[in-house]
């Protein structure tokens, strides 16, 4: 049977050269970092010189970059230590609707802390207005919040525009970039944002490492405390074989970046007009143009997510729903609800996240086995049952 | 994927008795939607016993599964053996279910005896047959 992977959104899988790079540091290259002997030198200069890929890839300033364990780390330290570190200039914090979980919970936790939170809404397509953040920025606020583009939907955020308006308030402005960076161009400078949150696993790095930069002069607290690392920002021996791997997929993406574009946005555009020819009632979510390369995402009506899903999965396809029996915590995606989508309709979310390996035969593939099984989900579905006796009776 | 045992998956990718009855004997509707999980019963009665047994499931894997085996564990019983069917006895029968879709088995048992006590109700006002 045909095995596709279509959740490259999820994660992404290690890139040879990235596997190559990754295994010394398994083997004889095992010191500690911080190790004032020979052990501690090659892994000490393979951190660095990630650094330097890394810095490279989003425009920025070696120094700048802090070393983390994960995307959600990042977020969770940007947020939470951009705005403790300027808790006496205010404690009001501006993130988001359609923010990815590490920030809105952590978001929610400054408000324990007895932070004041405003969120900014969204528009049918995901977009979020500059002028909104604008109208919920106050004398006390000391951190904005807005992600580079959405993982669920694609839609890619006007940052640069934000970024000139939180400048010219003064406040320090986030992006949450994990699924942008390594994927289309993200450059810190030209962005004009203060800090920038980046994980290995979106673009063939390995797992369990991803990056906070913070722009110079910018004040941050630590999140973990304890020795010295990462320029005493962030304590605990280093993830060197995973660092190293970032590192590498930094510098892979950068020189394959535009022809990735090309691929990615080939496929996706070839789902996204073909899947709706095929089947009826279904509805393409996120911006139609400003969207990431490879996110095709729809919500089908009358049927469920996670049973799409699984039909999916027992055809050998692989992808992602934001429904709320594929959540854990039972609720349907948020982010399609702060898009004005009803929670009806967002059951029946599914997002097909292309990647390198993928090909035109994967997406004539899909097209084949997709709406047999959105016709067999709705022969069980009372819903559709219901819209077409409804339909029929309107006639 | 939640991990789910082997009866549950048999059930979810070949689900007995879905579909409608025309002039059911009582329809139970349980869930909406907007929770993600909706079951509709119909039912046929004939002395006390249920004869026949038809299923709507707007839900996941879990849910459909849940109605399939409801409705294959109260098929020819009598309305209060099918009364007695719980949320327990149903995840039990599928040989267990995740932890967060137990709330699937409460609906399809609920969605049963909707359909039951609709029939009975019915009945009992005189406009049901028997």
């Amino acid at each position: 049977m045909r095995k596709i992977y279509l959740d490259n959104a999820s994660s992404t899988p290690l890139l040879p050269e990235v596997r190559e790079v990754i295994l010394p540091y398994l083997d004889e290259a095992f010191g500690n970092p911080s190790s004032m002997h020979e052990w501690g030198d090659t892994p000490r200069e393979a951190i660095e010189t990630a650094r330097e890929q890394v810095a490279q890839l989003i425009g920025a300033d070696a120094e700048e970059i802090i070393f983390t364990g994960s995307g959600t780390e990042s977020n969770n330290f940007a947020v939470k230590g951009l705005a403790l570190a300027q808790q006496n200039k205010g404690r009001h914090v501006v993130v988001s609707d359609i923010e990815h979980f590490s920030v809105l919970n952590s978001a929610r936790t400054l408000e324990k802390w007895g932070f004041e939170l405003s969120l900014v809404p969204v528009d049918k397509h995901g977009v979020v207005d500059p002028a909104d953040v604008v109208k919920n920025i106050r004398k006390d606020t000391v951190l904005v919040s807005i992600m580079h583009a959405n993982n669920e939907v694609g839609t890619i955020e006007p940052i640069k525009e934000i970024a000139r308006l939180t400048r010219e308030k003064g406040v320090v402005l986030h992006t949450d970039a994990i699924a942008t960076v390594g994927t289309i161009p993200v450059n810190v400078k030209e962005l004009g944002i203060d800090a920038l949150s980046l994980a290995g696993n979106q673009f063939y790095g390995p797992k369990g490492v991803g990056a906070l930069w913070v722009r110079k002069g910018v004040r941050i607290m630590p999140l973990l405390d304890g020795g010295v690392q990462e320029g005493g920002r962030r304590a605990g021996t280093e993830n060197v074989s995973a660092i190293v791997g970032l590192g590498k997929a930094a510098e892979l993406a950068e020189a394959s970046m535009t022809a990735r574009i090309e691929h990615l946005t080939g496929l996706r555009d070839r789902l996204l007009a073909k899947l709706p020819s095929r089947i009826e009632h279904v509805v393409v979510t996120g911006h139609p143009e400003n969207r990431l390369p490879g996110h095709a995402s729809f919500c089908v009506e009358f049927i469920e997510g996670e049973a799409m899903l699984m039909l999916l999965n027992s055809q050998g396809v692989a992808v992602t729903s934001g429904s709320a029996c594929t959540s854990r915590a039972l609720k349907a995606s948020h982010v399609l609800i702060a898009m004005g989508i009803s929670h009806e309709l967002a059951q029946g979310s599914i997002l097909f996240s292309f990647g390198l390996d993928n090909t035109a035969e994967d997406v004539d593939y899909v097209l084949e086995v997709m709406p047999p099984i959105v016709d067999r989900l709705r022969q069980m579905s009372p819903l559709y049952a219901k819209f077409i006796k409804t339909s029929k009776g309107g006639k | 994927m939640p991990v789910y045992s082997e009866k549950v998956m048999e059930h979810f990718m070949n689900p007995r008795n879905v579909g409608e009855i025309e002039n059911p004997d009582g329809v139970g509707e349980e869930g909406n939607p907007v929770c993600g999980d909706m079951m509709t019963f119909y039912i046929k009665v004939k002395d006390d016993r249920l004869e026949d047994i038809k299923f709507k499931t707007f839900g996941c894997g879990a849910a459909i599964a849940v109605s399939s085996i409801v409705s294959e564990m109260a098929m020819g019983k009598t309305l209060d053996e099918a009364l007695k069917i719980t949320p327990r006895s149903v995840a039990d029968e599928l040989e267990g279910l995740p932890k967060n879709k137990y709330h699937c088995s409460n609906l399809g048992a609920q969605a049963l005896h909707k359909a039951i006590k609709n029939y009975q109700s019915k009945k009992k006002k005189g406009g049901g047959k028997s």
